[in-house]
């Protein structure tokens, strides 16, 4: 159960960063950026809508939204002030650029929120909680299991069976030939920016009940992303949905049964993985370009 | 004509030298954290706790012997630095702060790799340091400083602490298990306790010892296995986000009903989080501040004055960081009064602080230990009680100086070993 519940929360904190990088080849660094503005925004709009009296069983619906709202100006904005003059350039400067934007984003929140820690501990237990091998567990965890099944479910069909995914997937194998065939691939790529950092945001909102919000929150999830989409292959959702599953689970056994390896395990796995499939376990062919 | 002049202009010049010498102003560097996690819990506290007994001092309003204005009638300046960063980050703030600042004195360091790096570089600068937070045992027992002094007790009083309210609040305890974040502060602190609860109790069974990485912040695995490993008592020296993330997501899973749940550095989270934490958790202060700082006049001038100004409560790193302030006015002002009135140096303050004993807001200050450059002082464990949406401490114990600290000279790890008798 541990195992299952740490996936979900990886695959929803990892699932934004790997589209991004599917269709943009960006490695987002701004991710952990998007994830803490998600977590402030729902911690702060969340315990505003449960001190003025509201239902709490709508904190939820608060939650999603505050992530949302306050998380989509910040990407349209990234998006097309800063990265869309940048795709042109190498891999390593954009990569740069976000690291920049991340350390900018982290004062920026500091200037919003402050240094002070936010709680909302009722969603939590709100729910209430249910028993698995003589233990409990709030029910909430259940919440972020299904949202991981939905997220996952919903881009894969976004992508695969509607008209602007299969155009998406157009663009993710050649830009240039799209825009030639009369795909404005500049909407594609804000669009799929705009996106994976709201994916980060609700990664965030989701995470903000259970955690105390505090600055530097965002800094450890982009390591962990990257090591659950690097083990699935870069820019693969099945990939970042095995990844998360295969450090949940490893993670779980780790903390279970030789506690003392548990910070070492999952970088273990990563490596191990890389050695046999450098690319990850998903990769594809890439396509020989001359 | 103009050489008499010039003559009676030196003298008055002269005669008035003293008391311009009086009134020049004492530069003093507070270091600790205002940005990344530890602000919010230590760093911004401790901040805004120098701030308010530096403005009292110089308006000469603390209780006596802390009445006179500044130190020794000069008025106090404080040249404020952010501890985030690497420890070189620190190294290179530390001599800015002493060459360029000219600071005279410093008062900082919330993390303890940050004292054990600056240490050495304070002696080198002839700087007198006083370390208000940081915990390791280890600076005055691997080395001795003319220097450094530190003017609040060390780590191994709170997990000796810790061990001996075990045993008076849960005898016939047979099993503990730690959770503590995976660094220098974690491992020291479950070692510590571990060491403790076994000369307390030969027979004691460690279920699991759950080792997490610092600001992992999900904690749902190590929860389940220390739900499944059932111990009597679990340790935990959980700071900052991670001691909120470990309450939210361990008290509706009912860990702390299961087992006795001692929380070291609890106190700064208990205004923080009151109504989630559950009842009968043991929360520690590092101390005898926050919620066991005695009745005394100068907690009742701290407490009253930082809540009456910051309308939040001061916790341990305020009380520590103020009694580190006073204690170096006392070592000054005892220092000029030997100097004849004089401003005095570096070393004069030091061998004025050493082996000194005053009293703060948390109690009885005793620089016992590190050849006279450590302080120890009493401390207090209690269990948590929500009272009227008000979360109070209950069942409290205090432990005297002497019982919860080594005697000089003693390595914490050989007393604790030894039975906690001197050798």
């Amino acid at each position: 159960m541990d195992g299952a519940i740490y996936s979900a929360w990886l695959f929803i904190a990892a699932l934004g960063l790997t589209l991004i990088y599917g269709v943009m080849k960006i490695v987002n660094v701004t991710h952990g950026s998007f994830y803490a503005i998600g977590a402030y925004a729902a911690a702060s709009l969340t315990a505003a809508w449960l001190a003025r009296g509201f239902p709490p069983m709508l904190s939820y619906a608060v939650l999603v939204v505050a992530a949302i709202v306050v998380a989509a100006p910040f990407a349209i904005l990234i998006e097309r002030v800063i990265l869309r003059f940048m795709y042109t350039k190498d891999e390593v400067v954009i990569l740069l650029a976000t690291y920049a934007l991340f350390l900018i984003l982290e004062d920026v929140i500091k200037l919003i929120w402050g240094v002070d820690p936010y709680f909302i501990a009722e969603p939590y237990a709100l729910l209430g909680s249910f028993q698995v091998a003589d233990m409990a567990y709030p029910t909430y965890n259940l919440l972020l299991v299904a949202a991981a099944l939905v997220f996952g479910g919903g881009l894969a069909w976004l992508l695969h069976s509607t008209r602007a995914g299969k155009l998406l997937l157009a663009v993710i194998h050649d830009p240039e030939i799209s825009r030639a065939m009369g795909v404005n691939v500049g909407r594609y790529y804000l669009a799929t920016f705009a996106l994976g950092s709201l994916l980060a945001a609700l990664a965030g909102a989701f995470t903000a009940p259970t955690v105390s919000v505090v600055p530097g929150l965002g800094v450890d999830v982009i390591v962990l992303s990257f090591a659950v989409v690097v083990i699935g292959g870069l820019g693969s959702l099945p990939g970042a949905a095995l990844g998360a599953v295969i450090v949940g689970i490893v993670r779980s056994l780790s903390v279970h049964y030789l506690p003392q390896l548990e910070l070492f395990v999952i970088y273990f796995v990563m490596a191990a993985v890389l050695a046999v499939r450098p690319r990850g376990l998903f990769s594809l062919a890439e396509p020989r370009k001359i | 004509m103009d050489g008499m002049k010039h003559v009676v202009l030196a003298l008055a010049a002269a005669a008035l030298a003293p008391a311009a010498a009086a009134q020049e102003p004492v530069k003093i560097g507070i270091v600790t954290f205002l940005s990344g996690p530890a602000a919010a819990p230590f760093g911004v506290p401790a901040r805004n706790a120098a701030d308010f007994v530096i403005e009292e001092l110089n308006a000469g309003k603390a209780p006596a012997p802390y009445g006179k204005k500044g130190f020794g009638g000069s008025p106090l300046e404080m040249v404020i630095v952010d501890e985030a960063g690497s420890t070189t980050t620190q190294v290179t703030e530390f001599r800015n702060l002493v060459q360029r600042q000219n600071v005279d004195l410093v008062v900082g360091y919330v993390s303890s790799g940050n004292c054990l790096a600056i240490a050495p570089v304070a002696e080198e600068l002839k700087k007198l340091t006083n370390f208000f937070d940081c915990g390791t045992p280890r600076i005055f027992e691997d080395a001795s400083y003319k220097y450094v002094f530190r003017t609040s007790p060390t780590a191994t009083m709170d997990s000796v602490g810790a061990a001996l309210y075990v045993k008076d609040a849960k005898p016939g305890t047979k099993s503990i298990a730690g959770l503590n974040q995976n660094y220098a502060w974690g491992q020291d602190s479950w070692g510590d306790f571990e060491l403790a609860m076994k000369t307390l109790v030969p027979n004691i069974e460690v279920k699991t010892s759950q080792m997490p990485k610092l600001f992992a912040g999900q904690y749902n695995a190590e929860i389940s296995a220390l739900l499944s490993a059932k111990p009597d008592v679990i340790h935990s020296s959980f700071w900052d986000g991670d001691l909120e993330a470990l309450i939210l997501q361990a008290g509706p899973r009912g860990l702390m009903k299961q087992s006795l749940t001692i929380l070291t550095t609890g106190e700064t989270a208990m205004h923080k989080l009151g109504s989630q934490i559950p009842d009968g958790t043991v929360l520690g202060a590092r101390g005898p501040f926050g919620p066991y700082a005695p009745a005394n006049q100068y907690n009742k001038w701290f407490h009253g004055g930082f809540v009456g100004k910051y309308k939040s409560e001061p916790n341990y790193a305020s009380y520590q960081m103020a009694q580190a302030i006073l204690g170096v006015k006392l070592a000054w002002e005892k220092a000029q009064d030997a100097n004849g009135g004089k401003r005095p140096s570096n070393e004069q303050v030091g061998a004025a602080l050493e082996n000194m004993s005053y009293e703060g807001p948390g109690g009885t200050v005793k620089m016992a230990i590190g050849k006279g450059h450590q302080a120890i002082m009493e401390t207090a464990y209690g269990q948590t009680r929500l009272a009227g949406g008000k979360l109070t401490v209950v069942n409290v114990k205090r432990y005297p100086a002497e019982k919860v600290n080594p005697p000089e000279g003693m390595k914490a790890a050989d007393w604790i070993k030894g039975g906690f008798k001197a050798q």
